[in-house]
């Protein structure tokens, strides 16, 4: 079965996020004095092929803790559902890998 | 025999002719070694430089570490050899857990570019063994996310161990304690924001970066062989 993930990075609580500030000291010029606490991450959407739901989410925290957050000052989020169709034609995979990527040019 | 310096390029690093040159200045010699190869030959010293390995996709160094030339960096620093990462070298060193706590974006939001003040916290370190503590540095800081930070139990031990090498005299980013730069507890592996090899010579503003790279040159020639 496919799993489409969604992980939403956030900085820890504790740690600045000057981007969220900034945004939040913005707001009352534009008339929304009633909105605080914005906080800034970031979303990662993939697919995760597994049996179970519980197995999907096991390997996206894992993935999450070992390289797309960093514990110190970030976290997760993760959402899992069942993915709404087999491929979506609009996405192209990603081509060429950084690892091995284009030679140096200098 | 002057001490070989392996200066390490990621796709996006800036850096390396920089640290090539300075590390010259200083009385060494360079070689540089591409990200995708395995074998970092056998220098005396590695040095991760600046710039934006992997382009920072992700996290600043977080692809970086799995760049196949980092195992022989890691297995390098296993067996004691000095390795430095100078700003983006300092990030990629952190997300490859060779040194501990994390760099986040600048206080204030800034990208910042200028001169600053360092002052040397501590010797034990390749990169200022030999060098007073106390001593006063002006060398450029160039980092958005320089701001240093790690939890309270990890400061207790960097403290307490003399592991921070480098403060600021004026805290310009932020950062934990002051701190421009931090090494392993066995003092082999150190990463700085601040770039010394852009301090070498007085038509730069400053030449101590040099008083750094000579003390890395010289660790090189008598690596450090067990923790302390």
């Amino acid at each position: 079965m496919r799993w489409d993930a969604l992980i939403e990075v956030a900085l820890r609580p504790g740690i600045a996020d000057p981007a969220g500030t900034t945004i939040e000291r913005s707001l009352p010029a534009l008339g929304f004095d009633h909105v605080s606490h914005v906080r800034m991450g970031k979303a990662i959407r993939l697919v995760v092929d597994a049996d179970h739901e519980t197995a999907a989410r096991a390997t996206v925290e894992d993935l999450c803790r070992r390289f797309l957050t960093n514990p110190v000052i970030e976290q997760a989020t993760i959402s899992i559902s069942l993915a709404s169709q087999a491929d979506d034609p609009d996405v192209e995979p990603m081509a060429g890998d950084h690892h091995d990527g284009p030679e140096r040019s200098r | 025999m002057s001490a070989e310096v392996a200066v390490v390029l990621f796709p996006g690093t800036n850096c390396e002719y920089d640290v090539v040159t300075g590390v010259e200045r200083a009385g060494g010699s360079a070689r540089i070694v591409w990200h995708g190869d395995r074998d970092l030959g056998s220098p005396d010293a590695v040095v991760i430089p600046g710039g934006f390995a992997h382009g920072d996709y992700l996290r600043p160094g977080a692809i970086a570490r799995f760049s196949p030339v980092m195992s022989a960096v890691e297995e390098f620093a296993a067996a004691g050899g000095p390795v430095v990462g100078v700003c983006n070298g300092f990030q990629v060193l952190t997300e490859a857990h060779l040194l501990p706590g994390a760099l986040q974006k600048n206080r204030g939001l800034g990208f910042i570019c200028a001169p600053v003040e360092l002052e040397v916290a501590s010797d034990r370190s390749v990169l200022t063994r030999g060098i007073p503590v106390g001593r006063r540095l002006r060398i450029p800081i160039n980092h958005f996310e320089g701001n240093y930070t790690c939890d309270a139990a990890t400061l207790v031990r960097l403290e307490g161990d003399g592991r921070i090498v480098l403060r600021y005299v004026d805290n310009p980013n932020g950062s934990v304690a002051s701190i421009a730069g931090i090494a392993n507890q066995a003092g082999n592996v150190v990463g700085l924001m601040p770039h010394p090899e852009r301090a070498t010579d007085a038509l730069l503003g400053s030449e101590d970066g040099l008083v750094l790279l000579r003390a890395l040159l010289a660790a090189a020639g008598a690596p450090v062989g067990s923790p302390a």
